[in-house]
């Protein structure tokens, strides 16, 4: 059931008010990266179980790749690049750096949404929780501990 | 895999190949030098380590280093990055180049201040001598490095004080990864691009009976169904109009029967094996004597997915008869030599540029996807065609890592000592990559209306080996026989994955080996040592029994730990896992300890990167992963059927690095798989009491070994 294409839906990416053009059916993650040349937010499965295209939506994380566009009509859409500024990274961003948390790097953006949707609930997470937060998101190299330890470091820089 | 730790190389690394010095170095304008490597990035870090090491001999800053992204137009044909060669194949290519470069640098440099070489102070590229100074960018021209690298008398191999190599120089490549700015081949796009998908049969190859493509051509957006034989690809304006193609075109096919699976793969390779050889023999008839008791046991590995977190890509396109590919492929000269093949293309008029993907664990879906994006490209004119591959694409055409059958037999004499050894493995071949067949070993090929043959698998020889790689034991047997039994015959498309057969080879030695322990009456760690002369490997075994407190072990409820250890390829990074676990409905590993000998270290932080990456994702394989086979094909096509381990699941690693800076480097990406295999499962034993000899160590596994006991 396509719907026509060429609909118009207004939302919110990273602060800015956007229109996309599009079937109402399209998954989100084909309007980011496609349409808005948004590129962080990346394909995985396309059935939302691995966080590979994790964005947060009205702040809370999901995934682009099973949310089609006329279901974020008004809404506030973040991705990895709309996580810092123009002129500075994210903290998490920056304790990602510092602790070296990535080796191919796929997963991480849509690690990062997750993290960061974790801090504003809870800035002060244990391991467990953080690892708890992060269980959506798949990783295959194997830099899991890494990442734990870059949000754990990003939550106590927070605090100093 | 390149086999080559070989001795039969006169010159270091890839010099055999690529001889010339402006093959590997370029001065630039602007105060960098470009470094050209035939070596890519696939998520381990190779580049990082590489610029360290041209920094170091040239003497200049890291960050002067500018890493040439590899293409088969402008760089050193390093044939594939695989085997963990990187460091050894272009890490010493380079540093002989560079200490060259260096030596000419600044004999020109003494030329022009007009004083002798051992008169100059160099500081990152500056030349200096009384008050007068040059660099390096001021003395080089372009015919300066036109000649060959002389790689011997340059270097000294006495240990020296290192400036950029030893540090943990951070990875180039994160910030761009980490801030989330395009730098993936999943993110390219070029003008006119169009996105392809292609369709394959349902499972197993079967050719095409019927096709009714309306409903595909319908899907707005389509602009071309191409069809060649078995081949099926759309192309589309938009991405998701391709997607969409896709699943139209694939319900809209129907594909011929054929032959089911084998129902027990490991059976069914003991009895399909076509060719048995004797890899090692040792003879001593006195000791077998002396034989008391004798112990059998059998094991086996699944078929394992790469399962690579973002599928495969490629970028084409043809310009009149020229043909460009982007790649994630391990080796873009294989990779044109079978593009060329497939396409009937003169070699010359193909180039391959890589581009990095998502992690890269061995011989995954990078090359097909080329030359699905080939074939698509060639049906679209003059407009550049994106293929990715969707997850299922992924899981059920990319080649698995190959299932192993193996048994094992020894000996111990009345004092607890093995007098005799015998192991033998039953496998397909671990490596159908490009570059090696006069048939392309690309998987769309073998679809085409005019189809090539699909080229068996094949093992590379000994002493890196394939199936049999670490089949031979480090330990000292006085009587000991390795049978490799090969498998031509393919049900499931095999090719490398990471450490090859190391990691059953291991995982059955070092299982084997507690076994024996047990038999014997000896602590594991002990009865190793009792049979084991080479100084390093005994290293890493007291490093890691003292690291982790083996001997203050004390037994709990449902709680084991377990030891395991090898030297990768016999040939390679020495490492040594103690794995701590709790077992209640299924195993949790609690914690890695990890001793590691790998030469000379480049980068601290990249090693262990490269370790605990390797042994996490050794622990997913070992306690979850087996490819599920259907009637006809692979049936475990999403991650619901293919659980790899989740965060919440991940041990603690630990890791001592043993630096031994005046020993060359070896790699440290495939070190772990097998140790961290065999810890676990000797972990398990010792908590439960229960052997459990096939993997993955499933609950379902484990509760049968229960009930067998």
């Amino acid at each position: 059931m396509l719907r026509s294409v060429g609909e118009r839906f207004r939302l919110t990416v990273n602060g800015v008010p956007t229109e996309i053009e599009a079937s109402g059916d399209t998954p989100l993650l084909y309007a980011l990266r496609n349409d808005l040349e948004l590129k962080g937010t990346r394909f995985g499965c396309g059935t939302g179980q691995c966080g590979a295209c994790f964005v947060l939506i009205d702040g809370h994380p999901a995934p682009a790749c099973d949310t089609p566009v006329w279901s974020v009509a008004g809404k506030t859409v973040t991705t990895v690049e709309g996580l810092g500024t123009a002129r500075a990274l994210h903290p998490l961003q920056e304790a990602f750096l510092a602790e070296q948390a990535a080796q191919c790097g796929f997963c991480t953006s849509g690690i990062l949404i997750s993290a960061a949707a974790l801090l504003a609930k809870n800035p002060k997470p244990t391991e467990d929780e953080v690892r708890a937060a992060l269980d959506r998101n798949l990783c295959r190299c194997g830099s899991h501990n890494r990442m734990v330890r870059a949000v754990m470091r990003a939550a106590a820089e927070a605090r100093t | 895999m390149n086999t080559v730790a070989d001795a039969r190389l006169v010159r270091a690394g890839s010099l055999e190949r690529n001889p010339r010095l402006s093959q590997w170095l370029r001065l630039e304008h602007d105060g960098t030098v470009s470094v050209f490597s035939g070596k890519v990035e696939i998520g381990q870090g190779i580049l990082t380590a590489l610029a360290q090491i041209a920094a170091e001999e040239l003497g200049i800053a890291v960050e002067r280093i500018r890493m040439v992204t590899a293409d088969t137009s402008l760089s050193p044909n390093e044939g594939v990055t695989s085997g963990s060669l990187s460091i050894q194949d272009s890490g010493s290519a380079l540093r002989r180049a560079c200490a060259h470069a260096r030596a000419l640098l600044l004999e020109r440099a003494a030329e022009h201040l007009g004083v002798p070489v051992s008169g100059l102070r160099v500081e990152d590229g500056t030349v200096r001598a009384g008050g007068r100074s040059t660099s390096y960018w001021q003395c080089a021209d372009t015919a300066l490095f036109d000649r060959d690298v002389e790689d011997q008398a340059l270097l000294s191999n006495a240990p020296r004080k290192h400036r950029v190599v030893g540090t943990s120089s951070p990875r180039r490549d994160l910030p761009d990864k980490i801030a989330g700015r395009p730098r993936f081949i999943q993110d390219m796009v070029l003008p006119r691009m169009l996105h392809g998908r292609v369709v394959r049969p349902p499972h197993g190859f079967a050719g095409l009976d019927s096709l009714n493509d309306a409903k595909a051509k319908s899907v707005p957006g389509v602009v071309a169904i191409v069809c060649d034989g078995g081949f099926l690809g759309v192309l589309a304006e938009r991405e998701e109009a391709a997607i969409a193609a896709q699943r139209a075109l694939r319900s809209a096919a129907s594909w011929k029967e054929i032959a089911p699976l084998p129902r027990d793969i490991h059976a069914w390779l003991r009895e399909n094996a076509i060719d048995h050889r004797v890899i090692s023999e040792k003879s001593d008839g006195k000791v077998r004597s002396r034989e008391a008791r004798t112990l059998t046991a059998s094991y086996s590995k699944p078929y394992i997915s790469h399962a690579s977190i973002g599928p495969s890509c490629a970028l084409a396109h043809f310009e009149g008869d020229r043909l460009t590919v982007w790649s994630h492929s391990q080796g873009i000269f294989n990779l044109r030599h079978d593009l060329a093949m497939a396409l009937a293309m003169p070699e010359d008029a193909v180039v391959v540029r890589h581009a990095e993907g998502a992690g890269c664990y061995g011989h995954n879906g990078a090359d097909d996807v080329a030359l699905d994006a080939a074939l698509l490209a060639r049906a679209a004119g003059s407009r550049p065609v994106r293929v990715q591959w969707m997850r299922d694409d992924e899981f059920g055409w990319a080649p698995c890592g190959p299932a192993m059958a193996l048994e094992l037999r020894a000996s111990l004499d009345p004092g607890g000592n093995i007098v005799a050894w015998q192991h033998d493995l039953w496998s397909n071949g671990h490596s159908s990559r490009p570059g090696r067949s006069d048939q392309p070993a690309l998987l769309a090929s073998w679809h085409l209306a005019s189809p090539y043959e699909r080229p068996p698998a094949i093992n590379m020889p000994l002493p890196a080996g394939a199936a049999d790689r670490n089949a031979i034991p480090l330990y000292d047997f006085p009587n000991q026989r390795v049978v490799n039994h090969y498998v031509r015959e393919m049900p499931v498309r095999t090719s490398a994955l990471r450490s090859l057969g190391a990691y059953a080879n291991v995982f059955a030695i070092e299982s084997f080996m507690n076994e024996l322990a047990q038999a014997a009456g000896a602590d594991p760690v002990e009865f190793r040592l009792r049979h084991l002369s080479d100084p390093r490997a005994r290293s890493v075994l007291e490093a890691v029994a003292a690291r982790a407190n083996w001997s203050a072990w004390t037994p709990g409820e449902e709680r084991g730990h377990g030891i395991g250890f090898a030297k990768y390829k016999n040939l390679g990074a020495y490492c040594a896992v103690v794995a701590e676990l709790a077992v209640s409905h299924e195993v949790r590993v609690i914690q890695l300890v990890i001793a590691v000998d790998v030469g000379l270290v480049v980068n601290p932080d990249g090693v262990r990167n490269q370790i605990e990456g390797g042994a996490i994702q050794s622990t997913s394989w070992t306690l979850k992963e087996q490819v599920r086979l259907g009637e006809r094909g692979i049936a475990s096509l999403g991650w619901e059927d293919y659980p790899i381990l989740k965060f919440s699941e991940v041990p603690a690693v630990e890791i001592e690095l043993i630096d031994r800076p005046e020993l060359p480097a070896v790699g440290a990406g495939e070190a772990a798989q097998g140790p961290t295999a065999a810890a676990i499962a000797n972990a398990v034993e010792n908590a439960l009491g229960v052997r459990v000899r096939d993997l993955p160590l499933t609950p379902e596994r484990i509760i049968a070994a229960i009930e067998r006991e």
